[in-house]
């Protein structure tokens, strides 16, 4: 082979992807804290105040900038980082500094140093981690202090890729997804912020290079990054260029496909029509469903109105909540499940026994019929809310018919009242049930009586099924969703329901699990609900699969005596796609 | 003197978003707030200081003890017990 002068670094994959371009070596800005003489303690902390106040602004708009583009849940960090700003203890330590004799800007950096060294050190690696955070916003303050801009990678001006010792959190969310094109860094790890972010703006990066990062790539140099392998490949030659541009072509047509496709109903290779619905439990969470190409909900969970108040939640107030999901749905089809809390998890206004087993305990259904007010409250506020669009009740945890002819006629009842106080109502709305004890799934043929549809709940049916607590760190290697038994069970709930002339859908985890939809789809499911972040890859596969091929695979999966032989077997069938 | 003793049951702990939440809430209340790890054993810390709630490191099913003196003191400790009690009002997902 040739010598082309191309160079191979082998890193961590972060976040997948790959770029190509020029890299830009970002430096982090030299706060060498100059001498100069101490103030009196007042003012040296009010020079801290002022900065702070700096601090706040920029936290803010990186805050709001981050909260449109990557989400909730991710911006929070920034609002952490403001909580850091106005911390009373570090407030207090550095005061204290300072009346020993140091400028303020010292007493920042060993407060801060302080801090992090103490959560470096503690055991569980989540709190670990907050270390870099504290130093950011250390630094954060600092540069304010020193009189430095807030330069960061703002400064990245053309298209590029970013090489770097290490990010910060706040680095990292000050990147232009079109201008930085990827990210290296000879530090980092697969948990750290930046990685995480990575992934959620979709950058492509890749962590822990080394040393060797710095010495072999220069300002300029052409990069490949492949952020899948975690090979970063310095002064590629035109061979390797000519590969990856390839490749990358080939992504971005597969990307293509997937978006444009989770927009039309999901259909098999064969061209049968399967239902992708998402399980949501906000409003936040049903415009996501719909951006992600959801057919409808097949579970919209209402627990969420019950936590957090201390009062249960007014008719009024669950109509209006009700309403907003349903009218960003459309005609959509939305199955409301009732209120599923238990002993776990008790809101403070339910008297809660103490409880040995509250999985086994007070709790879904359970609680609703002996508590008919709350449970009437809210079968008044869907029926009313349903009027209009296409809305579904379901109840969680039924175990046999009593419970069920029970809670129906409640429904009933609530009816009756709206119909005597002249409020229009959804009249002819479907009543389903969650089949999430094994009781239910061997009685679908008895329960079809008074059900008007199934939903698998096989996060519940997995632990009932198998005895297995799914929150106990101990046993987790036993939680088995593709475990024989829990499979018979789902093959049964189906088969005895379309013998009755009903459908199944799934709203666990399982649904949109890519190990999983071959089964199922084998095995006759009618409706797939969940994650809408998981809908257009689960689409992608429903249309690579046959029916015909489905029975296969699913035959073949219940002739497997564990579920590690049936995983094997299904990673092989995905392979093979 | 008001206190209470008890066990934190969300699946993080008083960490991210619930310590957060439990800083933000003992910050509405005049009375000095303490917290204290009693699983883990160690002094009690500044309920206000969202750094000094980071190093108790109470993860799920610590158990913690919530101290507060002055005149909110009883809201206070009310209050944070709810917040706790109710998993800091995360919606299951």
């Amino acid at each position: 082979m040739k010598d082309t002068g191309e160079i191979q670094l082998q890193g961590i994959a972060a976040s997948r992807g790959i770029s190509i371009g020029p890299a830009y070596c970002f430096s982090v800005p030299d706060l060498t804290i100059p001498h100069r003489q101490l103030e009196s303690t007042s003012q040296e902390m009010s020079r801290f105040t002022n900065a702070i106040d700096s601090a706040r602004a920029e936290l803010q708009e990186l805050h709001a900038d981050l909260l449109k583009r990557a989400g909730e849940k991710e911006a929070a960090i920034f609002e952490a980082h403001q909580m850091i700003l106005d911390d009373p203890t570090l407030r207090k330590k550095m005061e204290q500094q300072v009346e020993q004799g140091q400028i303020i800007e010292q007493a920042l950096m060993s407060a801060i140093e302080d801090f992090a060294n103490m959560l470096a050190a503690m055991k569980d690696e989540l709190f670990a981690a907050r270390a870099a955070d504290v130093r950011d916003v250390g630094r954060r303050i600092l540069r304010i202090l020193l009189g430095l801009p807030d330069q960061s990678l703002k400064m990245v001006h053309s298209p590029s890729i970013i090489m770097a010792q290490d990010l910060t959190p706040s680095d990292t969310a000050s990147m232009d997804p079109k201008l930085s094109l990827g990210f290296c860094t000879a530090a980092g790890g697969l948990t750290s912020h930046s990685a995480i972010l990575a992934r959620t703006l979709g950058i492509p990066a890749i962590v822990a290079l080394g040393e060797e990062l710095s010495q072999k790539v220069s300002p300029g140099d052409m990069v490949i990054l492949d952020g899948m392998e975690g090979i970063l490949i310095v002064h590629p030659c035109e061979e390797t260029l000519q590969k990856y541009r390839n490749i990358q072509e080939k992504q971005a047509a597969r990307d293509r496909e997937f978006r444009s496709n989770a927009m039309q109903p999901a259909r098999t290779a064969d061209g049968k029509m399967i239902e992708v619905a998402a399980n949501i439990g906000s409003a936040e969470s049903a415009r996501m469903a719909v951006a992600n190409g959801a057919e409808g909900v097949g579970l919209l969970r209402t627990e969420f109105l019950y936590l957090e108040e201390k009062e249960p939640p007014t008719e009024e107030k669950q109509f209006g909540i009700y309403k907003e999901i349903f009218e960003i749905m459309g005609q959509r089809p939305v199955i409301v499940r009732t209120l599923d809390i238990g002993g776990d998890k008790p809101p403070s206004y339910l008297r809660f026994p103490q409880e040995m087993n509250p999985f086994l305990g007070w709790r879904a259904i359970r609680i609703s019929l002996d508590r008919p007010e709350l449970f009437k409250t809210q079968l008044r506020a869907i029926l009313r809310a349903a009027f209009g669009y296409q809305v579904r009740i379901m109840f969680p945890m039924i175990d046999g018919l009593d419970e069920l002819r029970r809670a129906r006629q409640m429904v009933e009842e609530a009816k009756n009242e709206l119909k005597v106080e002249a409020v229009p109502y959804a009249e002819d709305i479907p009543v389903g049930i969650m089949v999430e004890t094994p009781a239910a799934a061997v009685l679908v043929d008895v329960l079809s009586e008074a059900a008007d549809f199934f939903s698998l709940g096989t996060n519940d049916l997995t632990q009932y099924t198998l005895a297995v607590d799914r929150g106990n760190a101990t046993i987790a290697s036993l939680y088995q969703p593709l475990h024989p038994a829990v499979l018979r069970l789902i093959k049964q709930t189906i088969d005895l329901a379309h013998q009755k002339g009903k459908w199944v859908g799934m709203c666990g985890e399982l649904a949109g699990m890519s190990t999983a939809i071959p089964i199922l789809l084998g095995l006759g499911l009618d409706e797939f609900s969940m994650n809408p972040r998981a809908i257009p890859e689960s689409k992608n596969l429903i249309n690579h699969l046959t029916v015909e091929q489905s029975h296969h695979i699913a035959e073949k999966v219940l002739s497997l005596g564990t579920s590690a032989e049936i995983e094997a077997y299904i990673r092989q069938v995905l392979a093979d796609l | 003197m008001f206190n209470s003793k008890i066990k934190v049951t969300n699946q993080v702990g008083l960490h991210a978003r619930p310590a957060s939440k439990f800083v933000q809430t003992a910050n509405r209340f005049a009375s000095e707030i303490t917290v204290q790890n009693v699983t883990l054993g160690g002094d009690p810390v500044d309920a206000k200081s969202i750094l000094m709630v980071l190093t108790l490191g109470v993860l799920q099913n610590h158990e913690i003890l919530i101290q507060a003196q002055g005149s909110d003191a009883e809201t206070a400790v009310h209050d944070l017990t709810n917040l706790v009690q109710n998993n800091f009002a995360e919606a299951e997902n």
